[in-house]
């Protein structure tokens, strides 16, 4: 290959794999982020109090239609200016968690909404609490459906972590820059990266889907 | 200094940080549109190698990060020969990422098409481009046109990482304000709301009257 150095490549692998596990954990911890804050979106809009169905219904459609990159901007740079300053770890991870709330509640949205009328209606014949509805009979019912969306936001999660770089986050992505830039060699670092995240979200994929496999027919919706 | 005086001062800015990201979005969707017909046709083909290709292709696309495959093309390409500068990077990256998720879409709307409608299609004798082009296209694509609307969106989203290869569009010009004035809420806040509005009442309402016209050319309205 063309300038291809083998012996370099070897040398700036240690230094991306450890960069690997910050972008593992940056992740990781949006994706908590966006799990709860995700339910909690979802829950909003299923209240009887309009005002806050509404409202959350045009945050999330917000969140949504704008870029994850200008989010992270934004929480980043307008903290200070309000006195509130927060480190790049933290920016980032709310970013992220946030995008990604709002996508997830819509998969939990729609998995609620996709457990039939019928089943509300018989959980309320024998006199089982909202909570208990929810718990024993909705939920267990709405998950499965929407176990794949949530598998892969989980995987989408992996791939926007490299915006994190931007505001000087150390992930995968600033590891490649800063090595880039210490070498004035660029082929190499990005093109480990480019293979270090299909190695992880390619398998990361199956398994998604070979779970949401395993759920359905556990539950008894496949053979 | 009021919202007002922020504006009036950078508008020229904002507006063609604007239409730099218009371009990118048209070329981008273009380019990703191509891309998608093309890879899911092709991995509905007999030939395996075909089906490999395209296999590969959209693997690669959908999973590695678009700033990856931005930085890659536009920062390591060059080494193998091919140098694309940075407006044409940024949007034909832009296109090719969300190329491959809507390969995707092509290739389950083309097979979920009834199979009454390929066997009527082989009855009238007519030949394999023309059944996918009269007959199975046509249908696929009213019934892939809503997931192709949230699509859309993203590509509008994907573009703001051109800003990342220095293109000068809205997210660019934002940043410049933001380090030229530190009026950090006043730049990409309004950023934010000129994509919500491009999104939500350009993009998506487009995409909506679409859905409707096509259905109403294959009488399904």
């Amino acid at each position: 290959m063309i300038g291809w150095k083998w012996d370099f490549t070897a040398e700036i692998l240690p230094r991306l794999g450890l960069a690997t596990l910050n972008t593992l954990m940056a992740a990781g911890g949006g994706y908590a982020v966006a799990l709860v804050l995700g339910l909690i979106f979802a829950l909003a809009q299923r209240t009887p109090f309009r005002p806050l169905t509404v409202v959350t219904r045009e945050v999330v459609e917000f969140i949504r239609s704008t870029p994850l990159l200008l989010q992270i901007f934004f929480i980043y740079y307008v903290g200070p200016q309000f006195g509130i300053r927060l480190s790049p770890w933290t920016a980032g991870l709310m970013a992220i968690g946030l995008h990604y709330a709002a996508y997830l509640s819509e998969v939990y949205r729609g998995g609620i909404e996709g457990v039939p009328k019928g089943q509300w209606e018989a959980a309320r014949a024998i006199n089982l609490s909202t909570v208990q509805t929810y718990r024993r009979i909705v939920i267990p019912q709405a998950l499965p459906p929407a176990l794949a969306g949530i598998g892969n936001y989980l995987v989408g999660i992996f791939k926007d972590t490299p915006m994190l770089s931007v505001i000087g986050v150390a992930e995968l992505m600033h590891a490649a820059n800063s090595i880039g830039a210490e070498h004035y060699r660029y082929l190499e670092p990005y093109t480990m990266v480019g293979l270090i995240f299909l190695a992880i979200s390619l398998p990361t994929a199956w398994l998604v889907r070979r779970f949401e496999t395993a759920v359905r027919r556990k539950l008894g919706l496949i053979k | 200094m009021s919202y007002l005086d922020f504006l009036a001062a950078h508008s020229d800015r904002l507006i063609s940080g604007t239409l730099i990201t218009l371009a990118q979005f048209v070329l981008a969707a273009l380019v990703a549109v191509a891309a998608a017909l093309i890879s899911g046709l092709m991995k509905l083909a007999p030939l395996k190698p075909v089906r490999g290709v395209a296999t590969v292709y959209i693997e690669i696309f959908r999973g590695t990060s678009l700033l990856v495959q931005l930085y890659w093309i536009f920062f390591a390409l060059p080494l193998f020969g091919i140098s694309l500068d940075k407006f044409t990077a940024g949007f034909v990256t832009v296109g090719l990422c969300y190329g491959a998720y809507g390969g995707e879409l092509v290739r389950g709307a083309v097979v979920s098409v009834p199979k009454g409608q390929w066997e009527a299609a082989l009855a009238l004798n007519m030949s394999p481009l023309r059944r996918m082009w009269r007959i199975i296209l046509p249908q696929a694509l009213v019934g892939m046109l809503p997931p192709w609307g949230n699509l859309m969106v993203e590509i509008l989203k994907g573009t703001a990482l051109v800003a990342l290869i220095s293109v000068t569009d809205l997210m660019f010009e934002t940043r410049q304000i933001n380090n030229n004035t530190f009026l950090s809420a006043q730049a990409f806040g309004s950023a934010l709301i000129i994509y919500y509005v491009f999104a939500r009442f350009m993009v998506t309402p487009l995409m909506r009257w679409l859905e409707r016209v096509m259905a109403r050319k294959i009488g399904r309205a």
